[in-house]
């Protein structure tokens, strides 16, 4: 069952100085309203994963490791692989995150990042078919969250697509029953490259890429997914209050802008 | 009988003339039933038929919080449960929570706490429980329909309803209401929960390809739906109390008679 979230007490306390700075056109790390944090990118740390992305977002820590592995496909999708997005809170990352099952936190975070990739058709499941409604390559996006600083949703966007764009792996052909492994890398099949971009209203004010006292005093989020040409992919809001049609629609606009910026930088860091 | 026939795919979403499966035109809403106070032992209660859809909400509260850490000492807290019936959907849902119901649990309360009085009732817990008995697409949105009905029939004091009401592309084209099909062959669905008085789209969430401008034609499509369910929850509101006052007039009367 959800159940209305308990704002830490400190939080509390700097609400009014986090609103007022943001009223008065400032922000808690003397940014505008419009720009986004430092973003620092790498892939490839770690080497037993066919793609990964550790990402920097401002002091967010966000860790990505995709694994391709044969599996067996939905039976009402048999000529397609199968996608599947987790994501881990732990509570080495923030003094906010508990051990045990994941929260409700954590899930929304994977099912939002799940569905820009799914959405915008990011991956090519059809070539990951090896037997049609027997084998297919299934493609394990895991998420980990290793500093909270805020922002958490747009951190592993862009680590994931940074880390199936640098996702390498053997090619997989079936031989009988058994599926042989042929050498030399290939890059795993990228259609296309969704971008998150999630905007708070702090006051009466939309900030993009809130910090973490930003989120806590914020009347709302909203996650705009844009894929490759612009167009949205897919969109989330969270928390207690709303936007106006007329915030919305700003809002939009600004993440087609912030989307393709990201990507730029997501794509050139994972060509290495 | 083990086995119902499975729906099929239609060959068309959209006729010729424009008109869709179940025969509605794009902007066009599904019939919409609504009932206020229909079980005993909640505080509140309502049953939305939307389409196929049939959701039961019911509410319980303010009540004091189980466990009693999760209370807050200056409001309310508000929960919810969205969850399907295993016999609700073509294939047997598994009973156990799903992933996706625990993320429409956190929307769907997400998109009632702003109209709700929270700080009226510290240390308290207000209960939504949204049952879905059959599911035929836009289930999150009829479910906050239902629940912001019965939020008010439990005497909760509210701001305002929360109406909503979801929004897709068929075949290119923006329609309303999508239903079960349209949402499973279409190319988008944008759920949205309104609050008119306060303007504020309290859930909003898509999947599928939209273009902003698709974007911003579907959300006022919404909008204009929202406004009309909004007035269809006050009417149901109305009903359920002119019925106890009917109630009540005809019992003073035996009594004089008596």
């Amino acid at each position: 069952m959800s159940f209305t979230p308990q704002l830490p007490p400190v939080a509390k306390l700097e609400q009014k100085t986090v609103i007022d700075l943001v009223a008065n056109g400032k922000r808690m790390d003397d940014r505008t309203a419009d720009s986004y944090r430092p973003l620092q990118i790498q892939v490839g740390l770690i080497e037993k994963a066919n793609g990964s992305a550790q990402v920097y977002l401002g002091k967010s820590k966000v860790l990505v490791g995709v694994k391709v592995e044969t599996g067996t496909p939905f039976p009402d999708t048999p000529d397609e692989g199968v996608l599947t997005v987790n994501a881990e809170l732990g509570p080495l990352a923030s003094p906010l995150f508990e051990t045990g099952p994941p929260s409700e936190q954590a899930i929304e975070l994977a099912r939002v990042i799940d569905r820009g990739i799914r959405e915008s058709k990011a991956v090519d499941m059809k070539s990951l078919v090896l037997l049609k409604g027997k084998k297919v390559q299934v493609v394990f996006v895991d998420i980990y969250i290793l500093d909270h600083d805020g922002n958490l949703i747009d951190a592993a966007s862009i680590g994931a697509l940074a880390a199936l764009a640098s996702a390498k792996l053997l090619k997989a052909e079936l031989k009988g029953d058994e599926v042989v492994y042929k050498p030399g890398l290939h890059p795993l099949p990228l259609n296309n490259h969704p971008v998150a971009v999630t905007f708070a209203k702090v006051g009466k004010t939309i900030v993009v890429d809130p910090v973490l006292e930003e989120e806590q005093v914020m009347n709302a989020r909203l996650t705009v997914t844009i894929e490759k040409n612009g167009n949205i992919c897919a969109m989330q809001k969270g928390g207690l209050s709303g936007f106006t049609q007329d915030e919305l629609k700003t809002i939009v606009h600004l993440a087609v802008q912030k989307a393709a910026e990201n990507r730029a930088k997501i794509l050139a860091a994972a060509k290495g | 009988m083990e086995k119902l026939p499975e729906p099929k795919q239609p060959e068309k979403l959209i006729d010729d003339k424009g008109i869709r499966i179940d025969g509605r035109r794009l902007d066009q809403l599904r019939p919409i039933k609504l009932e206020v106070g229909i079980l005993d032992k909640a505080d509140g209660s309502a049953y939305i038929e939307q389409g196929k859809n049939k959701i039961l909400v019911g509410v319980y509260g303010p009540r004091e919080a189980h466990p009693k850490h999760i209370a807050l000492p200056d409001r309310a807290v508000l929960r919810c449960r969205y969850r399907m019936a295993p016999f609700s959907v073509d294939e047997r849902k598994n009973p156990a929570p799903s992933r996706r119901e625990m993320e429409l649990s956190k929307v769907i309360r997400e998109s009632l706490e702003s109209v709700v009085l929270t700080d009226l009732y510290p240390r308290t817990t207000i209960d939504v429980f949204i049952e879905v008995l059959q599911s035929d697409g836009g289930s999150r949105c009829a479910g906050i329909t239902a629940a912001s009905l019965a939020l008010a029939d439990a005497g909760i004091p509210m701001r305002e309803l929360v109406a909503a009401c979801a929004v897709g592309k068929i075949q290119g084209h923006m329609a309303l209401d999508l239903s079960d099909a349209e949402d499973k062959y279409g190319e988008a669905d944008l759920p949205v929960a309104w609050v008119p008085n306060a303007n504020l789209v309290t859930l909003l969430q898509m999947d599928g390809i939209l273009t902003t401008s698709e974007f911003e034609k579907g959300l006022t499509m919404a909008l204009d739906a929202c406004k009309t369910i909004h007035g269809m929850q006050q009417e149901a509101l109305k009903k359920k109390y002119l019925v106890i006052k009917e109630v009540a007039e005809e019992r003073e009367e035996t009594e004089v008679v008596a």
